[in-house]
């Protein structure tokens, strides 16, 4: 039997480099004007997903992301870096989602690829920085979860042993299998794209990709059926839609604010050696510092 | 309406965490906002001095699960204990610490009890909603504040529907209060081996070890922390040595870490440490809210930025317009000239 690993990861707007257009007038976020990536710290749960494919002949690597059909470049991207295949879960029902919503439809398309035996993703998304997606998919597969994973020291077909990077110290913890682990950015990076395989894959597309291509991919898609990535709706996944998007989310936004800084009377100093030198002496004399 | 929950976390050395005793400090104003009763959970072995640490906080029930098998902290097995606790008692509102247990646990029960829960909230209050769409009044909601879209925006969440409306906050963010030192509750022991399963005990722990991060800011009186604007891991290193003269810690924002000028136990903001010095010292930082979120508390701000309309400005006591590798050597320099 394969050793199936099933990677989580998330298709984000760059939050980090958040430039001058990044809010509309009217306060909310421009996302058009935000680059789309492959979310840090899945990246950095892709790379530990393949180096045990290095060390295991066996293994899979399977990535699964929900998302619009744009989401399916993060696939193409995991594939050019090793992944065997990837799978788009995709419909107008889960928009609004929260974490809660959202764990619940990765955890049934996880349920679709089993047997599995370890789903790795990583530990937050940038544009959220919950955690909780993770934590909450295990709960819903009802199998035990691994936080904070930087290294996973040992593997076999029953049971895992990693350590974990915790505030205050290193926890290293042995695990039944399957399980779910979340990888922290003190985890190795990931590799970097692979020439054979991006020829490989240049091609790989959903359904939908498929459907607004011009070219003509009927002839190739007959000879490389492993190019088609699949996508999976609420109904293939026998989703019940009281859990799914906004219905399926108990938490609710009820306000955004842009950020708004208060004002606060702050003295403009030169970089004058008189101001500066002026400056020391009164953090000085009101015994701040020194 | 029911009470108000705290889980408090227990500590290497058997005690309850700081995070924790912040929690139960708003916990217990949130209790007197709502006129409930305010409720303590304790999952380990062998705490120390319990009750007599907790009451005065203004805690009236400490529920206590006491058992070898639950110190140190295990996810599945805590997730249990509470999970059983809270189908009896059905809280209000649930506060975790937003730690790298908090965040472990408190999603793992918010998914078994399918309720809600907001990561890392700088804010809590009590409020009413009025839902539009369904013309439904809801009163004494948890409003749950925090940054969001990487400290781009400021989302206030709720959870009109499900019970309990859960949050984690990170350490610092609320203010450790002692309420009465003469408060007295009572405690309610908790069965534990009466609850656990066989399977809770998936994962064991094999080692543990403390490597207490040499990094300290969150204890700093003054720190000099820099931004993506100091513009290298070079210029960091005058961060460094203004810092030890005045015997102060480095720090950094977010945008800085993720360049590696510095390592992210030096983060200050909503995903890294929350500080209050005496002295705040922003080289090169912008002023994004995530990072404002980590240290608008601090008695004294001074920016030094060449841009003058640098958000952070907004919140200096000082400003100085120049570019930190040439400000920051004449600090260095005008210090030890007027500090003898």
């Amino acid at each position: 039997m394969r050793f199936r690993i099933i990677v989580l990861a998330k298709q984000v707007p760059d939050t980090r480099n958040v430039g001058k257009d990044a809010m509309k007038a009217d306060g909310t976020v421009n996302r058009a004007a935000l680059p789309a990536i492959f979310n840090p710290e899945d990246l950095h749960a892709l790379e530990q997903a393949l180096s045990i494919k290095d060390k295991i002949p066996y293994a899979e690597v399977i990535l699964l992301t929900m998302g619009p059909t744009r989401a399916a470049e993060i696939i193409r991207e995991a594939m050019y870096r090793g992944a065997d295949h990837g799978y788009l879960i995709t419909d107008r029902k889960f928009a609004g989602s929260d974490t809660l919503a959202t764990s619940y439809a990765l955890s049934l398309a996880v349920k679709k690829l089993a047997p599995y035996h370890l789903v790795i993703s990583g530990r937050q998304a940038i544009d959220g920085d919950t955690a909780q997606v993770g934590p909450q998919t295990a709960e819903k597969l009802g199998i035990p979860q691994i936080t904070y994973a930087e290294e996973i020291l040992s593997l076999d077909a029953k049971k895992i042993i990693v350590k974990r990077r915790l505030e205050r110290g290193v926890e290293v913890v042995n695990s039944t299998l399957p399980a779910l682990i979340t990888v922290h950015s003190s985890a190795p990076p990931c590799r970097q794209r692979i020439g054979k395989l991006l020829m490989k894959y240049k091609h790989a597309r959903t359904v939908t990709e498929l459907q607004n291509e011009t070219k003509d991919y009927t002839e190739l898609y007959n000879e490389r059926p492993y190019l088609l990535i699949e996508e999976w709706s609420a109904e293939e996944l026998k989703a019940d839609n009281e859990w799914l998007g906004l219905s399926g989310s108990p938490t609710k936004v009820k306000k955004i604010e842009n950020v708004v800084f208060q004002h606060k009377e702050s003295k403009i100093l030169s970089n004058s050696d008189k101001d500066i030198e002026k400056l020391m002496q009164t953090l000085i004399s009101s015994h701040i510092i020194g | 309406m029911n009470n108000i929950f705290v889980y408090c976390e227990v500590t290497e050395e058997r005690s309850i965490a700081d995070v924790s005793l912040e929690l139960l400090s708003k916990g217990r104003k949130l209790a007197d906002d709502l006129k409930v009763k305010l409720e303590a959970v304790v999952i380990g072995h062998k705490v120390t001095k319990l009750e007599a640490l907790l009451y005065p906080f203004g805690v009236d029930v400490i529920h206590y699960a006491d058992d070898e098998k639950l110190f140190p902290y295990t996810t599945l097995p805590h997730t249990t204990v509470i999970i059983e606790l809270f189908k009896k008692e059905h809280p209000e509102i649930v506060l975790f610490g937003a730690t790298s247990i908090g965040r472990d646990l408190a999603p793992r029960v918010a998914s078994a009890l399918r309720c809600g829960l907001t990561a890392d909230c700088t804010s809590l209050e009590i409020g009413d909603h009025f839902d539009n769409k369904s013309q439904t009044e809801y009163r004494n909601l948890l409003f749950q504040i925090r940054p969001a879209f990487g400290g781009n925006i400021i989302a206030t969440i709720i959870n009109p529907e499900t019970r309990p409306q859960m949050a984690t906050v990170r350490e610092g963010v609320m203010k450790k209060e002692l309420y009465s030192v003469k408060y007295k509750g009572k405690l309610n022991k908790i069965d534990a081996r009466s609850i656990l399963k066989d399977e809770d005990f998936a994962v064991t722990i094999i080692e543990r070890h403390l490597e207490k991060s040499r990094i300290d800011i969150k204890n700093a009186q003054v720190i000099i922390s820099g931004g993506y604007g100091v513009g290298s891991k070079e210029n960091f290193r005058l961060l460094f040595e203004l810092a030890e003269i005045l015997g102060a810690q480095v720090g950094a924002s977010r945008a800085a870490v993720d360049a590696g000028f510095v390592e992210h136990g030096r983060q200050v903001g909503q995903t890294g440490v929350t500080v209050r010095p005496k002295l705040y010292i922003a080289c090169g930082i912008s002023g994004a809210v995530q990072h404002r979120a980590g240290m608008d508390q601090s008695a004294q701000i001074i920016s030094i930025n060449t841009d003058i309309n640098a958000p952070i400005n907004q919140i200096a006591d000082y400003t100085i317009i120049g570019n930190v590798a040439d400000v920051i050597p004449r600090m260095i320099k005008y210090y030890r000239k007027n500090s003898k």
